[in-house]
């Protein structure tokens, strides 16, 4: 292949469009890495302390979307301090700086200041698409300077951030020549909408495609809006909460009539109940359903509205459908390939709440189900079992029971059998969250039968250092290992250091490993960050018995960060 | 506080020991469950009822209101978790508490109904309360398919059906909440 000159080899590498494949690609040889780095238009970085922004630019020119991920998973439960790192606007200052002509940004976990997307709106002339998910630091100003500046603005996508809102006019910033809008989603933000301009926005951009609003907007609006767009593959309504006997729910529900092309629905924040049958013309076509922010519903509504949705793929809902509501959904959706349920209220333990029988339920009725996320009441050993002979096809496996150290309540043992027997079924699992009683044997399981894994979460499980080795020695494809409350210590943290290389990051707090065990580690491996973040104000640096709190490491080619507050240290 | 915390270190061979078999054919013996029990550090929780009991799961014998709160727990995304207590802190000015009697049950409950967004949610948390079900509701025939019924005083001293009236509407004109049982309550519904 070293006989064939760039320009043949150029159009080749086009058809590659994965980064996995891109990355071995560029690993062939120096002329292979050459013409992948000049033709390369999509970069994800995991963590964005792996790599500087200086490396990026050198190494692809002609880079047009970046995606980038800032603080480790555990940040999203509040147990990694506010302002521990993972800052945007070093990277928009470099890019600007450079010729990089950046289209598309993606975003997670990162500090996003009203400084970064200024200077972002100001600097890329296509600017196209911006897509920030569980991010925070910025306010409406920011998506004004967005809206004001980015002439070519196609989407604006916003999920699950902490946004302060200003309760400003930014949606009035988009200039009257903006038509380009494929994509707005702003159900995130908590503030009053300009609403006479959001319906003008709507009305000039005949190539919206996917509209999420947030509570703000009321039933009167949606039901305009809705007129405007009937060309519209995915809506999430604000406040849903009509008047029955008013002739906007009359016109709503002759609107939703032309809207033939939603796949994806969403939103309810606030909702009348009775008023879904208006929602059920839709519903046959639904491919994407997410009532898991709509509290407002009862089971019973809940379950008649999915009934309607036969070729639903992925679901997201809320825990008061019970067991029996998830019957219907196994009975109703047979496409079903993504499920979350998510507890209505998380700190408490209800009557609706679900449990194992739910879950069975559903792995007997939807076999092409592959991703995962439960939170429920308990679970036994057996309907693991059996659900793993239902659904050998998992990809994701995430169950959370609420109690975090719950055996198997019919035989009160620990749940390493069921958890195993999901490991051993599901030979393609790539990601797994375990919970409930757990001992080291679910990791003998795990270690043994998880080849596949990349992304593991352990909580309040296993008995000593063993366990934690089981996963290291064992699952060789793995990525990202995050553990809380664990009795793993430094014998596991140090007995294959280089583990840490081939992963991207591990996350360790509440568990056994001391100051001198992660001490050790960093002298051992200076090609990995290793990050101490303390708290408590308790520890002093010299006594290496100590416990560590909170333990982050992973492996950098730029060195240690220099944008560290004052509780990280560094080793 | 939890660097202190000690915890027996057993040598646990049959954890180690590799098994071909298929995980649930060979059963684990007691003994290696009270390891486990033993093994596990307690939870960073205010509970003091969490320390290591045997064997008997000591969950189950927490009473609900004594639910310790452990930090980051359940693994929920904070905007998630924020989203739905939202009444609670945006609430300007006092609550509305109102007294909720149940038929047969020893003593009277107070809630507030600011609380709530909705019939859904209060007659939800009315049923996690006392422990009861509530059949569906529907315009013509009330709460069909319970013994219970959810009914409230209103301000003219008339007992009426929860449900029938917009949300705002009643949380404004409700003074008290009586949960009925029996055949008083399946006569409410009737059109007869």
């Amino acid at each position: 292949m070293n006989y064939f000159p760039d320009e043949v080899l150029e159009p080749v590498f086009d058809f590659i469009t994965s980064h996995k494949d891109r990355n071995s690609v560029s690993l062939v040889c120096k002329s292979w890495f050459k013409i992948e780095r000049y033709s390369r238009q999509r970069v994800f970085i995991g963590n964005c302390y792996s790599t500087c922004p200086e490396r990026l630019i050198a190494r692809f020119p002609g880079l047009k979307s970046l995606t980038l991920k800032g603080k480790p998973h555990f940040a999203d439960f509040n147990l990694v301090p506010h302002d521990w790192g993972g800052f945007l606007y070093p990277w928009i200052e470099a890019l600007a700086k450079s010729r990089i002509g950046l289209e598309e940004l993606r975003l997670k976990r990162m500090v996003v200041s009203d400084e970064s997307l200024e200077l972002l709106s100001k600097s890329f002339v296509n600017f196209k698409s911006l897509v920030l998910v569980s991010c925070e630091g910025f306010t409406t100003d920011g998506l004004a300077a967005i809206a004001a500046n980015c002439r070519f603005l196609r989407e604006l996508d916003l999920q699950e951030n902490e946004v302060d809102d200003h309760r400003g006019h930014w949606l009035s910033c988009f200039p009257e020549s903006c038509t380009s809008l494929v994509s707005l989603n702003f159900a995130c933000l908590k503030g009053e909408i300009n609403l006479g301009a959001l319906e003008r926005l709507v009305a000039r951009s005949p190539n919206l495609k996917s509209l999420r609003l947030n509570r703000a907007v009321p039933f009167d609006t949606l039901e305009k809006l809705l007129m405007q767009a009937p060309q519209l593959l995915d809506l999430g309504t604000g406040s849903y909460v009509p008047d029955p006997s008013s002739e906007a729910y009359n016109r709503l529900k002759s609107a939703i009539q032309r809207c033939k092309s939603i796949r994806s629905l969403s939103g309810f924040l606030e909702v009348n109940p009775r008023c879904m049958s208006a929602i059920y013309p839709i519903c046959a076509n639904l491919t994407f359903l997410n009532l898991s922010y709509a509290p407002g519903l009862s089971g019973n509504e809940l379950t008649k509205l999915i009934q309607h949705c036969r070729k639903l793929q992925r679901l997201w809902i809320l825990d008061y459908i019970g067991d029996k509501g998830l019957g219907v959904v196994a009975s109703t959706c047979k496409e079903l390939q993504e499920l979350r349920v998510f507890p209505t209220d998380p700190l408490g333990a209800g009557n609706a709440a679900v449990t194992e029988e739910g879950l069975v339920l559903i792995s007997a009725g939807c076999p092409k189900l592959n991703s995962l996320l439960y939170f429920c009441q308990q679970m036994t050993n057996a309907a693991l079992i059996t659900v793993a002979k239902n659904c050998p096809n998992f990809i994701c496996f995430r169950l959370c029971i609420l109690d975090p150290i719950k055996p198997d309540p019919v035989t009160n043992r620990p749940l390493d059998e069921g958890f195993g027997a999901i490991v051993e079924s599901c030979e393609g699992l790539k990601r797994l969250s375990l919970s409930g009683l757990l001992s080291d044997q679910v990791f003998l399981y795990i270690g043994m039968y998880a080849k596949q894994l990349e992304m593991l979460s352990i909580a309040f499980a296993g008995d000593s250092d063993e366990g934690m080795l089981y996963v290291l020695n064992g699952c060789k494809k793995l990525r990202k290992l995050e553990i809380r409350d664990s009795p793993f210590g430094n014998a596991a943290l140090l007995e294959d250091v280089g583990k840490y290389e081939t992963m991207r990051s591990l996350w360790m707090s509440s568990c056994e490993v001391t100051l001198g065990g992660c001490k050790t580690l960093a002298e051992k491996m200076p090609s990995l960050s290793v990050e101490i973040i303390n708290e408590s104000q308790q520890m002093e640096f010299s006594l290496d018995d100590r416990t560590v709190d909170k333990m982050y490491l992973y492996r950098t080619l730029v060195g240690h960060r220099k944008d560290a507050p004052e509780f990280v240290w560094i080793l | 506080m939890e660097g202190s915390v000690a915890y027996e270190n057993d040598l646990n061979l049959e954890a180690t020991e590799l098994r071909l078999g298929l995980p649930g054919t060979d059963e684990r013996e007691e003994q290696t469950v009270s390891n486990v029990r033993n093994n596990k550090r307690p939870l960073q929780v205010a509970d003091e009822e969490c320390g290591a009991n045997g064997k008997s799961n000591t969950q189950n014998e927490t009473a609900p209101h004594a639910k310790a709160q452990i930090v980051g727990w359940p693994p929920i995304r904070s905007y998630r978790k924020n989203n739905f207590q939202p009444k609670k802190s945006e609430c300007e000015g006092p609550g509305i508490y109102v007294k909720v009697s149940m038929d047969g049950a020893a003593y009277l409950r107070k809630i507030d109904l600011k609380v709530y967004t909705g019939y859904p949610e209060l007659l939800r948390a009315l049923e996690n309360m006392f422990k009861f079900t509530l059949g569906e509701y529907s315009d013509r025939e009330g709460y069909k398919g319970s013994d219970y019924a959810p009914t409230y005083e209103d301000k003219d001293g008339d007992w009426m059906l929860v449900g029938d009236v917009p949300w705002e509407m009643f949380i404004t004109s409700c003074n008290r909440l009586r949960i009925m049982k029996g055949s008083e309550a399946r006569g409410l519904g009737c059109g007869v």
